[in-house]
């Protein structure tokens, strides 16, 4: 059941669960995309999540009262939204120090390192929402296999570019940050990146997959991000 | 060489801040923005300039500037704050008044004991160029701002006018810049996670402000507040102000550098009209909540607006006041003792 929740003054909140799976995910993207194209007077900006949608108001231009029979408007018909139509094929080095949890979770996991990096690259993600960060893409879902809790002690100091699990989601750490996700590898792609126009590569709706590369590669491929010349562009998705 | 004003001292943590870098959340990037809007948006209406020019944020402790260009009008707001000249004797321009600055003059800007900050609005402006639509600095990120961190010796803040505009100097009679003490609230999105106690307690207790207060949030220590349903949500969006409950049981009010997102239970959102109060909040205060409705606090932001539509317009002349202005100079000149701290010998 779709709820409408209140946050303050100048925000409020279309839940369409508390539980995240990518049929509400892709239902939220949908709303998310008929809100914006509806240019509601007094909407400020709007943020998709798992499992609901955050549109940010003006109280001085518009009210809960006025905005929430124009938003049930919106919710009429309501479909599961198309994806992006993006596809990235994400280089990561699974490697020695760029891959610092990888034998921990090997371990926990009952796999070989090598199996743990063939099953997450195996998988197509879906970009649930971009948060966290900036840039920050939630992505999911991991193998079943995969799924463990948050690292117990969090990290102080996660590098960026770390590639990251925990539960049921894998994402890339865009900047250096504290954080409790268990490091299985490093990718030189810079996710966010001010000199690039959008800063952020991904957005919910796209898909990604890790493709594995190895050390010298990913020196290589981190040389040239550093220096802003390293592009990475989707393929289209198969229709 | 381009006119501006040099940070010969940075302060404890100066940054540049605007009204926020508003779009951009659905990309997980913060609004950011100044703690207190009402003292940006003052000194920028004292300054000439628009509301959202980007000026400077003094927290704990201004910086001490010189001036790079023929003339530079600027005027700081902020409780107890001012503004200290350079040279023999030194003169102190109160807070909420525009002073003209000739080339060379040296300028502390002052923050006032018991108070967090203090905002330097500049004619014209600070010119760096926006980043994602803001000027605003958010550090964790480095995004906008002076390469996205705080003021330095030796940087040049670059403004847009070789001299100051020929207009008098303006101020402004009064403005209210309460601290917050009793900070209306309107329950939710998550106060359903909360146990009827716990909402009782959180609505009840006076909570003192934590050491590890900064740009992101407010810590609040009291008695732990009770989860009915568990302290993990799925993420959803964070609005401004809004008040999470991490494990612990012990709140944190998220502020102008709050993420985007999160995943634990908000109990309640602080109304809007009452964030610049909550920017001003020292570690060690104390603040309790009262809980009011969505309409009440959409007319109170409303009612505020409309107060801070009207600062341009209520700006008078200095001396239009009715003061001999020499007394107003002897006045000024007997406050200054008072505040000059120890940091004073880096003139």
């Amino acid at each position: 059941m779709i709820r409408f929740l209140q946050s303050g003054d100048t925000s409020l909140v279309i839940e369409f669960s508390t539980e995240m799976d990518r049929k509400i995910a892709r239902q939220v993207l949908e709303l998310f995309r008929r809100v914006e194209r509806a240019g509601i007077a007094g909407i400020v900006e709007t943020v998709p999540t798992f499992r609901s949608l955050m549109v940010h108001y003006d109280p001085t231009k518009a009210t809960r009262r006025s905005l929430v029979p124009q938003l049930e408007a919106l919710l009429e018909g309501l479909e599961v939204a198309e994806g992006s139509g993006r596809v990235w094929h994400l280089p990561a080095c699974y490697e020695g120090e760029l891959a610092p949890d990888l034998d921990d979770v090997a371990q926990r996991t009952s796999l070989t390192p090598d199996e743990v990096v063939a099953q997450h690259s195996a998988e197509t993600y879906l970009v649930y929402m971009v948060g966290f960060l900036p840039g920050f893409p939630y992505m999911g879902d991991l193998p079943q296999h995969l799924q463990l809790p948050r690292r117990e002690e969090p990290r102080l100091r996660v590098p960026m570019g770390s590639v990251a699990i925990a539960t049921a989601m894998t994402g890339v750490y865009t900047f250096e940050s504290p954080g409790g996700w268990h490091l299985i590898g490093r990718t030189p792609v810079r996710i966010f990146d001010l000199r690039r126009q959008p800063a952020a590569l991904f957005e919910p709706g796209d898909e990604v997959c890790f493709v594995p590369i190895s050390r010298a590669e990913f020196d290589a491929q981190e040389r040239a991000a550093a220096a802003g010349t390293l592009t990475l562009r989707p393929l289209e998705a198969a229709p | 060489m381009t006119p501006g004003l040099r940070v010969i001292s940075p302060g404890m943590q100066t940054t540049i801040q605007d009204l926020g870098r508003i779009g951009y959340q659905r990309f997980g990037v913060p609004v950011s923005g100044a703690l207190d809007t009402v003292a940006l948006r003052a000194a920028n209406a004292l300054a000439g300039n628009s509301s959202d020019a980007a000026a400077l944020e003094a927290l704990y402790q201004g910086p001490v500037l010189e001036v790079l260009a023929e003339s530079i009008r600027v005027a700081v707001v902020g409780i107890g704050a001012g503004l200290e000249i350079a040279g023999e004797p030194a003169r102190r321009v109160p807070a909420l008044r525009s002073v003209r600055l000739e080339r060379g003059a040296r300028v502390r800007v002052l923050v006032g004991s018991g108070a967090l900050g203090a905002v330097l609005a500049v004619e014209g402006g600070i010119a760096i160029e926006p980043v994602l639509g803001s000027r605003a600095t958010y550090v964790r990120a480095a995004i906008g701002g002076l390469d996205g961190r705080p003021l330095a010796a030796g940087d040049t803040l670059s403004v847009r006018q070789e001299r100051a505009g020929d207009t008098a100097d303006i101020m402004l009679a009064t403005l209210d810049l309460p601290v917050a003490r009793e900070v209306r609230v309107v329950l939710g999105p998550q106060d359903d996670y909360f146990t009827p106690e716990a909402i009782a307690d959180f609505l009840g207790t006076t909570w003192r402000v934590s050491a590890q207060a900064d740009r992101m949030g407010l810590r609040l220590e009291g008695p732990r507040l009770a989860h009915a349903k568990g302290y993990n949500i799925v993420s959803d969006g964070i609005a401004p102000g809004a008040i999470q409950v991490p494990g612990n049981g012990q709140p944190i009010v998220l502020l102008a550098d709050r993420q985007t997102s999160g995943g634990y239970p908000k109990i309640a959102t602080v109304a809007s009209a009452d964030l610049p109060a909550l920017g001003r909040v020292l570690p060690g205060a104390e603040i309790s909540f009262r809980a009011i409705d969505v309409e009440t606090a959409e007319a109170a932001r409303c009612a505020l607006e409309s107060e801070l539509a009207a600062l341009p317009s209520a700006c008078i002349p200095v001396g239009a006041e009715i003061r001999p202005p020499d007394t107003a100079r002897l006045l000024e000149s007997n406050l200054v003792s008072g505040v000059v701290d120890a940091a004073a010998d880096d003139w």
